[in-house]
């Protein structure tokens, strides 16, 4: 969000003599701030912080929270420059509404950076209406006073009054234009960068009804949603007559829908065929499941293979590219005059999100109103695909938002909130739907797999002169599938004087999309091997390999690059600082003692770097393989600058280390194959995640501070882990692993 | 079927087919919803309870199965969330998302209760069966060895509290 001119702050009283304040932010400014986001109705003042007659504060907190701790960390950008006393503050969470609220999702790693100026700016231009209060009241000039942990406090006079008691004068003070407000010092901070917990935690350790899949209301039914396993598979017959019968169940129905016709399939394609069940129970509809016998019309989707991908991937390998995304100097040229070339083909497959608590959503639709729980990343566009469906206006679509229990991208899409708005609709009762796992394994949107085809070439003195990447990803012409797409300035396009990318496309008939750091999940993987690759061909370490190569001075055509492309649900960013990178490559060498460690025979440690969302980090691993091909981490180290302030480092810590966590998941064992169009893994024990025993023992994490505005840090912390611990497998074993999960070529955790 | 369960203390009398999992009998009639559901194939370890003071997987344990021994939930753990492992894992600040949290404890305090002094092979072993999707394993362990170093009395009083059994219907 970016606040204007067209911004200001609101201020109306509250009944019992509090104040309410109110970012009042006008749709342009909205539209502006996220790229064409569409602003909705007009806007309404909306509640940020309330100061009640007894002093409590009470900050709203707007985004989505699943897991990544925003709940906590935005209300302290408010409470820091207000001067609230922390302890005392009260979190509320907000509805989703964008007529008052701006950015109200979770994805990109973007609540920081779109958030940290404005909701500073929020609590400063609170805290100047506070003291304009007070020395109206004591009839002394506001610069004579000051603020502390919720009081005005007048240093002359040895006078103070609390917020609360100030609160009832604050509706006659014009409130200040945002952009004038001096914010403090960084030095005066005592909120941000000091570790908070998360305000959750004790409804979280004793149980509490805090989850999506906790919410109930009176007159609540229960139901599950049965799909054909191949995408746009419709209903042909049911026994819907049997079902019926069993205990429990009060409706059985099968939902038509048209053809799905796009040979791209969308993000999110809304309601799909299928059948509810709906009864008093989740489980005597789930059990009343059991007995559905569907004769499915499984259509054009239902040839589909992994074996026949991998296979044209081949073959297109082999075919002059289909088209060319970027080419810099002369890559053919150059890699035929190099002294040194390397080639290798890199594959990665499609995987599933799978948060720990399964899709689910409440919907209450009564006439003409539709009420909704939900634990969306993304609520608005769900509410504008439920009012399309329901045929209502979005303002009769209300959204409560509820805690998630994890995201990870999953929930950037709202199948499973059309559908509980259409259940209900039906049924006549508020519907609790809740997705088995075996659902959300078979109809996740995947992390889309890909094949590349890699070249480069090293001049005499081993440096690295030529890149050539042939990316067979899919889509049809030049239509890619969602996150299946490489921007033109992927790394290291700009450190190489020729740089070719080019890409091809298969057709796909399963949904793709956002995993946590998208595309550069498996990017990442694919580059800073074959980087690693490289630096073993020169002869060099693949520390001062990678320092040389961010240390190559840019082509003059490539100097200012063009902005990433679509990293992270279609934000576009500014591209990577080389300096910025080096730093956190030399922090994590020196932290983890690169090149210092004794040799021992089957142990090595392996280094990465990535950029994406704004991040940069760097991670060192030390691994131990052994002859059976059991691996053991023994320590992760990760180095990062993601600005200025770890705005509540403790939250950032947990969150950088659960990172590196989870792709080690994706590095070892998950993996979503197709067999006659159908996903063949249905729950964890075919797409495995790390447990407690293989967790490393320890996780180090390094912020580099720098000048810059504070970023997200969920995202980018993931990627370099996968190639910073296959770096270290071949520094280790000898064997370099070019295709995932290692899984696939025998290796396990140790 | 009517079924009898004991469940933190209280005994209920639940009318529910008898296959029906535990998991659900806690979590949509007694309305107990600290303990999740995430595979309901013995996968995960989000639902784990005690049944008889031994961690069990709620989405694998028939109602039936489950009668003749006294049943704890998260929410059972202790009145005001004080058993040493509520404690610890909030002065830890374990979690991120928190879904799978309730499991994550229920087995600490089993393991604790066998094992005061858990060495961190102990810990792997008994908790290598609860999956966290957030990756916050370590802080796990961590806030183990913490509930083990706090006074083993909120323990003691917990177990006391839950003997003292209420028929509610």
């Amino acid at each position: 969000m970016r606040i204007d001119r067209r911004s200001f702050l609101r201020v109306s009283a509250l009944t019992g003599g509090g104040a309410l304040l109110a970012l009042y932010v006008k749709p342009r400014a909205l539209a502006q701030g996220r790229g064409g986001f569409n602003p909705g109705p007009p806007p309404d003042p909306n509640n940020y912080v309330k100061i009640a007659a007894d002093g409590t504060v009470t900050i709203m907190a707007k985004n989505p929270e699943v897991g990544q701790g925003v709940k906590t960390m935005l209300p302290m950008l408010i409470a820091e420059e207000l001067d609230a006393d922390w302890k005392s503050v009260k979190i509320e969470q907000t509805d989703f509404d964008d007529s008052k609220y701006a950015g109200q999702i979770a994805g990109g790693s973007t609540a920081t950076p779109t958030n940290w100026t404005p909701m500073r700016q929020v609590g400063a231009a609170a805290r100047a209406m506070l003291i304009t209060a007070a020395a109206k009241t004591w009839n002394v000039p506001e610069g004579e006073c000051t603020t502390s942990a919720g009081r005005v406090l007048h240093a002359a006079s040895n006078r103070s009054l609390g917020y609360g008691e100030l609160a009832s004068k604050l509706a006659g003070i014009t409130p200040p234009a945002l952009n004038t407000l001096k914010l403090k010092d960084p030095k005066d901070y005592k909120i941000i960068g000091v570790t908070q917990p998360q305000r959750e935690l004790h409804n979280i350790v004793t149980g509490k009804p805090i989850f999506g899949i906790d919410v109930t209301m009176p007159g609540m039914l229960y139901a599950v949603y049965e799909k054909c396993g191949v995408f746009g598979g419709k209903v042909a017959s049911a026994n819907l007559e049997e079902i019926k019968k069993m205990p429990g169940i009060r409706q059985a129905f099968a939902v038509e829908r048209p053809d799905v016709t796009d040979t791209v399939l969308p993000g999110d394609p809304g309601l799909e065929s299928g059948i509810a069940i709906v009864a008093d129970t989740w489980w005597q509809a789930q059990s009343a499941r059991k007995k559905l016998q569907v004769t499915w019309n499984e259509g054009p989707r239902a040839n589909q293979t992994s074996v026949q991908f991998a296979q044209r991937a081949q073959e297109l390998s082999q075919q002059t590219p289909q088209r060319t995304i970027r080419t810099d100097g002369d890559p053919e040229g150059a890699l035929k005059s190099a002294s040194k070339v390397v080639e290798a083909a890199y594959s990665y497959p499609f995987i599933a999100h799978a948060p720990l608590e399964p899709q689910n959503c409440t919907a209450h639709v009564t006439e003409g109103k539709c009420e909704i729980w939900t634990n969306s990343q993304i609520p608005g566009s769900g509410r504008r695909m439920v009012a399309d469906l329901l045929g209502l206006q979005q303002k009769d679509v209300t959204l409560h938002m509820v805690r998630g229990g994890g995201g990870f991208g999953r929930r950037l899409t709202n199948d499973y909130m059309v559908e509980a708005a259409y259940i209900s609709k039906t049924a006549g009762a508020p519907v609790k739907l809740l997705w088995s796992r075996e659902d959300d394994m078979a109809h996740d949107y995947y992390r889309p797999g890909g094949f590349q085809f890699l070249k480069a070439g090293l001049d005499g003195n081993g440096k690295l002169v030529a890149w050539r990447n042939h990316f067979v990803s899919y889509g049809e012409g030049e239509r890619t599938v969602s996150a299946g797409a490489m921007g033109p300035t992927e790394f290291p396009q700009r450190f190489v004087p020729n740089y070719a990318l080019h890409m091809s496309v298969q057709p796909l008939g399963i949904r793709t999309g956002s995993l946590r750091a998208p595309s550069s999940n498996a990017f990442a993987f694919v580059i800073q091997s074959f980087i690693d690759e490289l630096a073993h061909a020169a002869g060099r370490d693949p520390v001062d390999f990678r320092l040389d190569l961010l240390s190559t001075p840019p082509p003059p055509a490539a100097a200012a690059p063009p902005a990433a492309n679509g990293r992270g649900g279609g934000f576009a960013f500014p591209g990577m600082n080389a300096e910025r990178m080096k730093g956190v490559v030399k922090l994590v060498a020196e932290k983890s003692g690169w090149g210092k460690a004794k040799a021992e025979k089957g142990r090595a440690m392996g280094v990465a770097f990535h950029f994406s969302h704004l991040g940069y980090f760097a991670e060192v691993a030390d691994v131990s393989v052994d002859s059976a091909s059991k691996v053991k981490i023994h320590k992760v180290w990760v180095a990062a600058d993601v600005g200025s302030h770890i705005i509540n480092p403790g939250a950032g810590e947990n969150m950088a280390q659960g990172a590196v966590i989870d792709g080690m998941s994706e590095l070892m064992g998950q993996e979503i194959t197709l067999d006659k169009g159908r996903v063949q893994q249905s729950n964890f024990h075919q797409h495995t995640m790390v447990r407690m025993a293989q967790a490393p023992p320890e996780i180090e994490v390094h912020w580099l501070k720098t000048d810059n505005p504070p970023t997200g840090l969920g995202e980018p912390s993931l990627p370099p882990v996968l190639p910073a611990i296959a770096n270290a497998i071949f520094s280790a074993s000898g064997k370099r692993v070019r295709s995932l999960p290692l899984a696939k070529s025998g290796f396990s955790w140790a | 079927m009517a079924f009898k369960l004991n469940v933190n203390g209280r005994v209920s009398t639940v009318e529910v087919a008898a296959d029906t999992p535990l998991l659900w009998v806690i979590r949509d009639v007694l309305g107990l919803p600290g303990t999740k559901y995430g595979c309901g194939i013995g996968q995960c370890g989000a639902c784990t309870v005690h049944l008889g003071g031994r961690a069990v997987r709620s989405c694998q344990t028939p109602v039936s199965a489950a009668t003749s021994a006294p049943i704890t939930t998260l929410e059972g753990l202790s009145p005001d969330g004080t058993h040493p492992v509520q404690i610890a894992w909030q002065e830890i600040d374990v979690p991120q998302c928190g879904y799978c949290q309730a499991g994550q404890m229920m087995s600490a305090a089993a393991l604790l209760a066998k094992n005061p002094k858990p060495s961190d092979k102990d810990i792997d072993t008994a908790m290598n069966g609860n999956l966290c999707r957030c990756g916050t394993y370590l802080r796990i362990r961590q806030a183990i060895h913490k509930a083990a170093s706090i006074s083993t009395s909120a323990s003691a009083r917990t177990v006391q509290t839950a003997s003292n059994t209420v028929e509610v219907k």
